[in-house]
């Protein structure tokens, strides 16, 4: 096979990941063209990115629930109202950070486990149980901001999550204007990278399977090592990377690993994929239901603690469809309500996309308006998209 | 996806049909060669069907039978495979499965298209109603109903549930769906697998009547004494290419020429010998046995007690519906939710399974029925259906999984039960269904156990196929491995097992040892 060929066929192979990537390249060379680069200037890339982070968490969270047939529409406002639980810990129990924070993903925990307990216990339909969370912590929200309106939080510490960055080397004559951290911190990453998918390979060889052509994989690691370089290399302009940024990559990382290289993964994935074949080899679908519930839950509490982080308050309206948007992110992403299909990588995808296109638009001075028109005909044309790639050769 | 389909050519009447040139064959198919990604699913294959005779289609699982009837009927849409198709002589260009229903093909699949909510008559005339007005004509949908369920000989109430009727039944009703879109070519893809040989004898009957009245079938079939039975001519493919069309009605078809043609060598003995040699050490014992089933307030097993010897092939049979699969799955971690009484004895001691897990824990393993209902997860790969329910063997630290452990390991069960896959990455929905079947084995033999059940284990499968899992199953009992295994097919019962037990209606109504029994001792007790 020659070195065209496989190129093509590899592309034609997995046309539909390849889409997305292709898909946000595209949307960013348009914005960047037509913002005359102002779209794709460090300063707001790395604002993409914060506005981004509470919603990337919750449609990671989303991928789960969708891929084991579920869907969770509670998880806006239980992020609201647990975003004012810690305003309220911090503020009026006077708690400190290290302990609000672990305290509220517990919470986040426990509420995804109430919804479990619902859908896989009493057999209600997760729509309808999510819709009365919906409703339930929407007043929750409403009553804990009742008596003070919005809540400020005056914690420096715990607003830095949402706005602040890793702290830099003091070497100020060393590459000026560069963040020295974040170029480290991605070299690192290119790095492990290399060396990771180097030995990988090796490994396979060894046991005689199939791998890629060597020029192939040369090329694929060159392309990756390059993406790397440039999404460091832009962050390291502005302020480097944000804490918002490094957890956002932090909880894709460990969801990604959980997902696609551990038994928990191929459990939920086996459950999503058959649930009666799942059962039936084994696997409790209760116990995996509650633990992507709760997983679900916690998320939900991260994206709450994210969202108030950066407004620095509690406000009563917090929350107001994120569920929604974390929905389309994950469909945008890849993931099948048909079950047993999506990926969490995907869906993060899926979240940059959505968040680009209304900053590119707001960039653009385009109206509210035509912005929701525009985001629906993308999230449309992406599940055509999927559903079209996914047909193919059946 | 499907393996089984009936598939009926409408647009003509009989008296049309009849009234037609006889010599132009209904339905020929030219030099088709359809490719899958790694797969030469079909290769230039030419096949002919003439007017008003039944036409069985057969061949080794994955030989491409299914694949030629989904080309047939626009699964596969007429871009996607080279070759032409002719239909009373003239070109068919199908888009999908509506514009070949339209010329007359309709296709009934052996996971039946009913809708089981809807009554028989609604389903019936499902997409084409009778209307008057902007109102369905229940009334006229009703008689017209009558007058199908009659030419099928089917007495049921048209305005029952589907749901309430039994898989025989359904397919009947099936039938009468496509011919109430008059059809004139019926595909038939393994209708008989989920039958039992009532309802089976009962659908040729009213093939051959169809027949008498114009009406084409093509058949396919692993029973290879149905086409003996049925058949005016029999195709044979092989590896994608057809071999030979032979003609039935002049005495040169027996079982060992079709076998011959199939897998290109004859093989002698259908059941491989084995040196009987169980012992008398009891592996597993049901005592007292009853369940109910609290949705349909019914008791669905009765007393039942049975004991396991290790080392045993031991047979369950009954008629379909006699509570075989209700016995196992109440048995394999009660999914179903029975309310259970009695007991269950492993190797001595009491023991009873809240959930399949545990009863994989304890060193059972349960082969379901239903392979793609319950038994597969179509939409992964072929490596990770094999081992999903033992992945604690490729984990690494108890949580990540040897990904080429995995590789490895799932390789290694697709030479030894020769899966017929491109590769091991293939999604198990892409395979045909008899190596779909050996994923299932495969899964379970991964997990190693001591006592596998297997509830109908070469439903849809080739008689190599067959032989190949015969001999496997052989092998497990050989390495101490005890086996119960559950079907209605008496031949391989008497041909396979140490003991067999017989169930009716929920209760155990015989126990003889193989050697003792006969076809006419079984059916007595099954029918007691
Ligand atoms: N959609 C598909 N994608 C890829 N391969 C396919 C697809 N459909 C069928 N195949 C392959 O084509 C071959 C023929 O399959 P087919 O289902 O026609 O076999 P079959 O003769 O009906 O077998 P069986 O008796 O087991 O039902 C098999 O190797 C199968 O794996
Ligand atoms: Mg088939």
């Amino acid at each position: 096979m020659t070195f065209l060929q496989e190129l093509t066929q590899n592309l034609k192979r997995n046309i539909r990941e390849y889409g997305m990537y292709i898909a946000l390249f595209v949307i960013f060379l348009f914005f960047s063209v037509a913002t005359d680069g102002m779209f794709i200037s460090s300063r707001n890339i790395s604002n993409l990115f914060n506005q981004m982070g509470y919603i990337a968490v919750l449609a990671i969270g989303m991928t789960l629930v969708i891929v084991i047939r579920h869907i969770d529409l509670s998880v806006g406002f239980l992020a609201g109202f647990l975003g004012a639980v810690a305003a309220i810990a911090l503020t009026q129990w006077n708690l400190p950070v290290w302990a609000v924070i672990p305290l509220v993903l517990v919470f986040g925990i426990g509420a995804g486990l109430i919804t479990a307990l619902m859908v896989a216990k009493f057999g209600i339909p997760a729509f309808v149980a999510t819709l009365a969370g919906w409703l339930i912590y929407r007043g929750a929200l409403l009553q804990v901001t009742l008596r003070t309106g919005t809540i400020i939080i005056p914690n420096p510490a715990f607003n830095a999550i949402g706005n602040g960055y890793i702290p830099d080397l003091p070497l100020p004559n060393f590459l000026p204007g560069l963040h020295k951290v974040t170029l480290l911190i991605g070299l690192l990453a290119a790095i492990l990278m290399v060396i990771s998918s180097i030995s990988s390979r090796r490994k396979k060889i060894e046991y005689d399977f199939e791998v890629s052509s060597k020029n192939m994989f040369i090329i694929s690691l060159i392309f990756m090592v390059i993406l790397i370089g440039i999404i460091t290399y832009i962050l390291a302009g502005y302020n480097g990377l944000s804490w918002t940024a490094v957890i956002v990559l932090g909880v894709t990382l460990i969801y990604h690993f959980l997902t696609t290289q551990t038994f928990l993964g191929r459990h939920i994935y086996a459950v999503g994929g058959n649930p009666e074949a799942a059962e039936l080899s084994g696997i409790s679908v209760s116990k995996i239901t509650y633990i992507v519930f709760g997983s679900m839950g916690m998320l939900s509490a991260l994206s709450g603690m994210l969202y108030a982080s950066r407004l620095q308050s509690a406000t009563t309206t917090a929350g107001t469809l994120f569920e929604l948007d974390a929905i389309a992110a994950a469909y945008v992403g890849g993931v099948s309500s048909a079950g047993g299909v999506g990926k969490v990588t995907g869906s993060l995808i899926g979240a940059i996309v959505m968040i680009s296109l209304t900053n590119g638009m707001n960039l653009m001075g385009i109206d509210i308006s035509t912005q929701y028109i525009v985001r629906g005909a993308v999230l449309v044309a992406a599940v055509v998209f999927d559903v079209a790639t996914r047909k193919r050769g059946i | 996806m499907a393996v089984t389909a009936i598939t009926i050519l409408t647009r003509f009447d009989a008296q049309k049909i009849l009234g037609e040139n006889m010599s132009v064959p209904i339905l020929e198919m030219k030099n088709i060669t359809k490719q899958f990604p790694g797969v030469k699913a079909l290769d230039d294959v030419s096949f002919k069907v003439n007017r008003a005779q039944i036409h069985c289609l057969v061949g080794e699982n994955g030989a491409g039978k299914s694949t030629l009837m989904k080309v047939l009927s626009g699964v596969h849409p007429y871009s996607s495979y080279e070759g032409e198709i002719y239909l009373d002589g003239e070109l068919q260009t199908y888009r999908n499965t509506y514009d070949s229903e339209k010329a007359g093909i309709a296709v009934i699949y052996q996971e039946l298209a009913l809708v089981p909510e809807m009554m028989v008559y609604e389903n019936i005339f499902l997409g084409h109603e009778i209307r008057k007005g902007i109102n369905v004509d229940v009334n006229e949908t009703i008689k017209q109903t009558v007058a199908l369920l009659k030419k099928v000989r089917l007495e049921v109430n048209p305005s029952m549930k589907v749901k309430h009727l039994g898989i025989g039944k359904q397919q009947l009703v099936e039938i009468a769906k496509a011919l109430s879109r008059d059809a004139r070519l019926l595909v038939l893809d393994e209708p008989t697998s989920a039958l039992n040989e009532t309802d089976s004898e009962n659908l040729f009957v009213i093939l051959r009547e169809l027949k008498q009245e114009g009406v084409t079938s093509i058949l396919i079939t692993h029973k290879l004494q149905e086409v003996l039975d049925i058949a005016d001519k029999v195709t044979i493919l092989r590896d994608g290419q057809s071999v030979t069309t032979l003609d039935n009605n002049n005495g040169e078809v027996n079982e060992d020429v079709l076998i011959k043609h199939m897998v290109g060598r004859s093989i002698e003995n259908i059941y491989p010998d084995r040196e009987k040699k169980s012992k008398d050490e009891i592996i597993l014992e049901v005592r007292h046995w009853n369940a109910y089933d609290p949705r349909l307030e019914r008791q669905i097993l009765k007393d039942v007690n049975l004991k396991l010897k290790k080392g045993e092939i031991l047979g369950i049979t009954g008629l379909m519906g006699a509570g075989r699969t209700e016995l196992a799955r109440s048995i394999f971690g009660n999914t179903d939710g029975y309310r259970l009484e009695g007991e269950l004895v492993l190797n001595g001691e009491p023991i009873s399974f809240s959930s399949p897990h545990k009863a994989i824990n304890a060193g059972l393993a349960y082969v379901t029925e239903d392979r793609k209902g319950d038994g597969l997860i179509l939409i992964q790969d072929v490596k990770a259906n094999i081992t999903i329910a033992n992945l604690e063997r490729i984990l690494t630290r108890g949580l990540f999984i040897d990904a080429n452990a995995e590789i490895r390991d799932a390789r290694e069960f697709r030479d030894s039960l020769d899966i017929r896959t491109p590769s091991i990455n293939q999604l198990v929905l892409y395979l045909s269904g008899g190596n779909q079947q050996k994923v299932s084995l495969a899964k379970w033999l991964y997990v190693d156990p001591d006592i596998m059940i297997l509830d109908e284990p070469t439903r849809g499968i080739d008689v190599g196929a067959k032989y190949e899992i015969f001999t496997i199953m052989n092998q497990m009992v050989d390495q101490g491995m005890s086996i119960i295994m559950i079907s209605s097919e008496l031949p391989e019962i008497l041909g396979m097992t140490d003991r067999i037990y017989v169930i009716s209606e929920g209760r155990v109504t015989g126990e003889v040892m193989t050697q003792d029994a006969d076809q006419e001792t079984i059916m007595r007790y099954a029918t007691m």
